[in-house]
């Protein structure tokens, strides 16, 4: 295992760069960790209209320092802001914009992906690990474009994109797009191919922290 | 006439036995029924099985009936959250039982329940390990997982305004829960933070038509969960 030493992007950069991904007019779903990041980015000249399955429609950035509203959370139960426009709406209708093919993207952190676009983000499958699934499964069977957004190797230095994931599987071949520290990734059908690196990081660097055998464009 | 009013939280929940299955609302703190649950406390049933979405944060609320060992079982899809304490432990040490959801499935289910809906196909968890032992069929040239509705004996949920009739109005992100399960109870008993005289709320704005309400209870200025973990205070509070 090679020494994990570049940084790559920062987190609000990636964040940045996977808004900046999504066309005008878009709703879009945005997960838990460094998803959340995401709603603070709108692309200029464009509408992009994000949903937090918790029921709103129309989530903004997080609030100023002492306007929280207890009342008013994102699906990480952290604070956040509605835009004019906004709605909200209970459960049941909130998976039904996801499950009935209403939410264009989504955004979402994982554990693994594989190369086939396989997502494992619920549960690292361990004795006295507590799995918490979430809205994750329902989200990747009913949202045609699955985007990831993550570190691209975990804490102790081990490859999150692998060959086949360890961990208990969130849904099969459901990711479209790999957002890394490292690297934009995308999943086709024969492969992973790289999009584009981050400053300081080869292909090499990339391929050596990657579990699964990537392609150039 | 009709009157869903009750004087207070204890009366509300009143004859909730040992052994009852119970619809929690709330998504994290937002629209948990903090007061409902401390009542349900202080009136200590048993052997109960909650269907929520999480299992509460700090010793309040929700984690304060699981750590006066109340819950034999939750139903849940997320059951941590940063400042869960209390449920990770008695898990881990296989003192719960825990039945995992995916949070679209848990919501249909409690819908269906409410709906006269017995059963449903869904395309999530297809190919996971949360589909093992459940009947699957393909349609539309996918496979979909049966999943069984969800009803309960009691829901505990919390609201914004209600009236006499058990018209309810939600507030925000609080809403969540709330609407599926008010119809999906045998009793539903109603916190809300503000009674209107009846007939003053806008019939296009209830959400929740008192037809689905059993009991409604006025908690104003109800307590904050994050504040009290943020206090790390415990219920039954300590003198």
């Amino acid at each position: 295992m090679a020494e994990v030493t570049i940084k790559g992007w920062d987190t609000a950069t990636m964040a940045a760069m996977a808004a900046s991904d999504i066309p005008d007019g878009s709703y879009v779903n945005l997960g838990i960790g460094i998803p959340e990041l995401v709603a603070s980015h709108v692309p200029e000249g464009r509408e992009l209209i994000y949903h937090t399955e918790n029921g709103l429609l129309g989530m903004g950035p997080s609030p100023a320092e002492g306007e929280e509203d207890h009342e008013l959370i994102n699906a990480g139960k952290k604070y956040v802001t509605a835009i004019p426009g906004a709605s909200y709406f209970h459960h049941a209708d909130s998976f039904a914009m996801i499950r009935g093919g209403h939410i264009d993207y989504c955004i979402l952190g994982a554990f693994q992906v594989s190369g086939n676009g396989d997502l494992a983000n619920w549960s690292t499958g361990e004795k006295g690990a507590i799995p918490a699934v979430g809205g994750a499964m329902d989200l990747v069977a009913g949202v045609k474009n699955v985007f990831v957004i993550m570190h691209h190797c975990t804490k102790t230095g081990e490859p999150k994109i692998v060959e086949n994931c360890t961990y208990p599987l969130t849904g099969k071949n459901v990711v479209k797009r790999i957002y890394t520290n490292y690297a934009i990734i995308d999943v086709e059908v024969n492969g992973l191919y790289v999009k584009e690196l981050a400053p300081g990081v080869t292909f090499e660097y990339l391929q050596e922290n990657t579990g699964a055998r990537l392609l150039r464009k | 006439m009709i009157n869903k009013i009750i004087s207070s939280v204890e009366a509300a929940i009143a004859g909730i036995p040992s052994g009852a299955t119970i619809l929690v609302s709330g998504f994290g703190e937002a629209g948990s029924p903090v007061e409902l649950l401390h009542a349900l406390v202080d009136l200590g049933p048993t052997d109960l099985t909650l269907i929520s979405n999480n299992t509460g944060s700090g010793q309040v609320g929700l984690a304060a009936l699981i750590a006066n060992h109340q819950v034999r079982k939750v139903i849940c899809s997320f059951p941590k959250t940063s400042n869960s304490v209390v449920f990770p432990e008695l898990y881990r040490s296989g003192k719960i039982e825990l039945e995992l959801v995916p949070q679209g499935t848990l919501a249909e289910r409690i819908r269906c329940g409410g709906a006269g809906i017995p059963a449903f196909y869904t395309p999530a968890s297809a190919g996971t390990p949360l589909e093992e032992g459940k009947e699957t069929r393909i349609l539309d040239g996918r496979t979909h997982v049966l999943e069984y509705a969800i009803r309960a004996d009691y829901a505990l949920v919390k609201c914004r305004k209600a009236d006499r009739y058990g018209n309810l109005v939600y507030n925000k992100t609080a809403r969540n829960f709330g609407p599926v399960m008010c119809t999906a109870a045998s009793t539903t008993i109603v916190q809300a933070s503000e009674i209107a005289e009846a007939g003053t709320l806008d019939p296009e704005s209830i959400v929740t038509p008192g037809i689905f309400v059993s009991r409604v209870v006025e908690v104003r200025n109800p307590l904050d969960e994050s504040i009290l973990v943020a206090e790390n205070k415990s219920y039954p509070w300590q003198k």
